[in-house]
């Protein structure tokens, strides 16, 4: 029975991936790709991948569906020009066979993959109690891969600061986005009111749970900045300025504060990055909440786009 | 058929898809939702070998699954910035065209 449902859920995903090439529109591409992003995180379930689940579920689906949405409200009008410009039949049939060539060839390599597979498991599993962390995606996260994530966060801040330089000269330093005219009695200005306070409570737990269960700063960032979003898009919050230093503080702090846990690794126990016997803990602790701030702004911030109002002065 | 075995196949009909729209496909933004689809079916063929890993307890190895978590991220990043240029494009431009021979942009005349 499940491997029926299995079957099934992974035939629909490929189903809907073709759905997103061969769509007329790409506002019904866009439709197909977010439910594509919701089944691939039952796939995540399926592979015995809960916490990859809740990232794909709420970054692949959720915030980039709201990103391609928003840009495609903003380039109606263009894709009727550039069908104009679509490649000849040749050029499709060898793009057709290449595309098949890659498929196949790696078909073939997954069934011809090594037995017994190569695995880190045990070594994790080993390694584990010294986090003192039960969440083994979390230990490695932040301790034997700590470095990833730094860099992770870092290249955050990178992408923020390439969405921003996307700014027209006229608007640079101001907010992002078109300030928005809705009904202050209207169901979307109702539900922004009704859902941060829950969205808030979720987002947290989401976060705290995380050190032992299925969960983490990932997952809870992103539904507090979808609950930031809502806000803006009701018209309760705006967006701050590009331009505003204490925000961009803000920003910086969280990547800051990771790296100065990184150099006291340097001093105490012999290395960037690594955490002093008994101290691992806590200090995966500080690096989370201090990355936490960080990763809502930087991905609200990373949906509201650059800068399109002229700044105030 | 294992669900790992089967979701590395389903993942590779995923890549090959996305790669045919992201040559194919004119529109810069169908070439950033192509090119999501063939990076989440390498995440999903990177996901099932994290699943045949399985051990010591886990349902699958921790260690790939935290560097795709990592790299969903990473992705979301990229395509943030992927669309705000293409925005940039059409409003510097008024169209979305790729074309070599497309029109110069509106300001591109020196100030």
């Amino acid at each position: 029975m499940t491997a029926v449902v299995s079957v099934g859920i992974v035939l629909l995903l490929v189903v809907l991936g073709l759905w997103t090439v061969v769509a007329r529109a790409a506002f019904l591409a866009i439709a197909g790709f977010v439910a594509y992003g919701l089944l691939l995180a039952l796939v995540w379930v399926r592979l015995a991948g809960v916490d990859v689940a809740l990232t794909e579920a709420a970054i692949g689906g959720g915030l980039t569906g709201a990103l391609l949405i928003g840009a495609a409200s903003r380039l109606r009008g263009t894709e009727a020009r550039c069908e104009a410009e679509r490649c000849a039949p040749a050029t499709r049939g060898l793009a057709l066979l290449l595309s098949a060539l890659v498929s196949i060839g790696l078909m073939v390599c997954v069934l011809l993959l090594p037995d017994p597979p190569p695995t880190l498991a045990p070594e994790v599993a080993q390694a584990m109690p010294a986090t003192a962390v039960g969440n083994p995606i979390t230990s490695v996260l932040l301790a034997f891969r700590a470095l990833d994530t730094l860099l992770e966060a870092i290249v955050l801040v990178i992408a923020l600061i390439g969405v921003w330089s996307m700014s027209p000269d006229k608007a640079w330093g101001g907010r992002p986005g078109s300030p928005q005219a809705v009904d202050p009695n209207g169901t979307l200005a109702y539900f922004a009111r009704l859902l941060p306070p829950i969205g808030l409570v979720i987002g947290v737990y989401v976060f705290w749970a995380g050190a032992d269960h299925p969960g983490g700063k990932f997952q809870g960032a992103t539904m507090l900045a979808a609950m930031w979003m809502l806000m803006q898009m009701a018209g309760l919050a705006d967006a701050p300025p590009v331009g505003h230093r204490g925000w961009r503080a803000a920003i910086a702090a969280g990547p800051l504060a990771f790296i100065a846990v990184g150099l006291l690794g340097v001093f105490t126990a012999g290395g960037f990055l690594a955490y002093p016997e008994g101290w691992a803990k806590p200090l995966i602790v500080v690096v989370e909440v201090a990355l936490m701030p960080t990763l809502v702004l930087v991905l609200g911030l990373l949906l509201a786009g650059p800068a399109a109002r002229e700044a105030n002065r | 058929m294992s669900v790992d075995t089967l979701a590395a196949l389903g993942a590779s009909l995923l890549i090959g898809i996305g790669l045919y729209g992201l040559i194919v496909l004119p529109h810069p933004l169908r070439k950033i939702i192509a090119f999501n689809v063939m990076g989440s079916g390498v995440f999903m063929l990177f996901g099932a070998l994290a699943r045949r890993g399985a051990g010591a307890g886990f349902g699958a190895d921790p260690v790939p699954q935290a560097l795709l978590i990592t790299g969903i991220v990473v992705a979301f990043a990229a395509t943030a910035l992927a669309i705000a240029l293409v925005v940039r494009l059409i409003e510097a431009t008024g169209s979305a065209s790729l074309a070599s021979d497309a029109p110069a942009p509106a300001d591109a005349a020196p100030h």
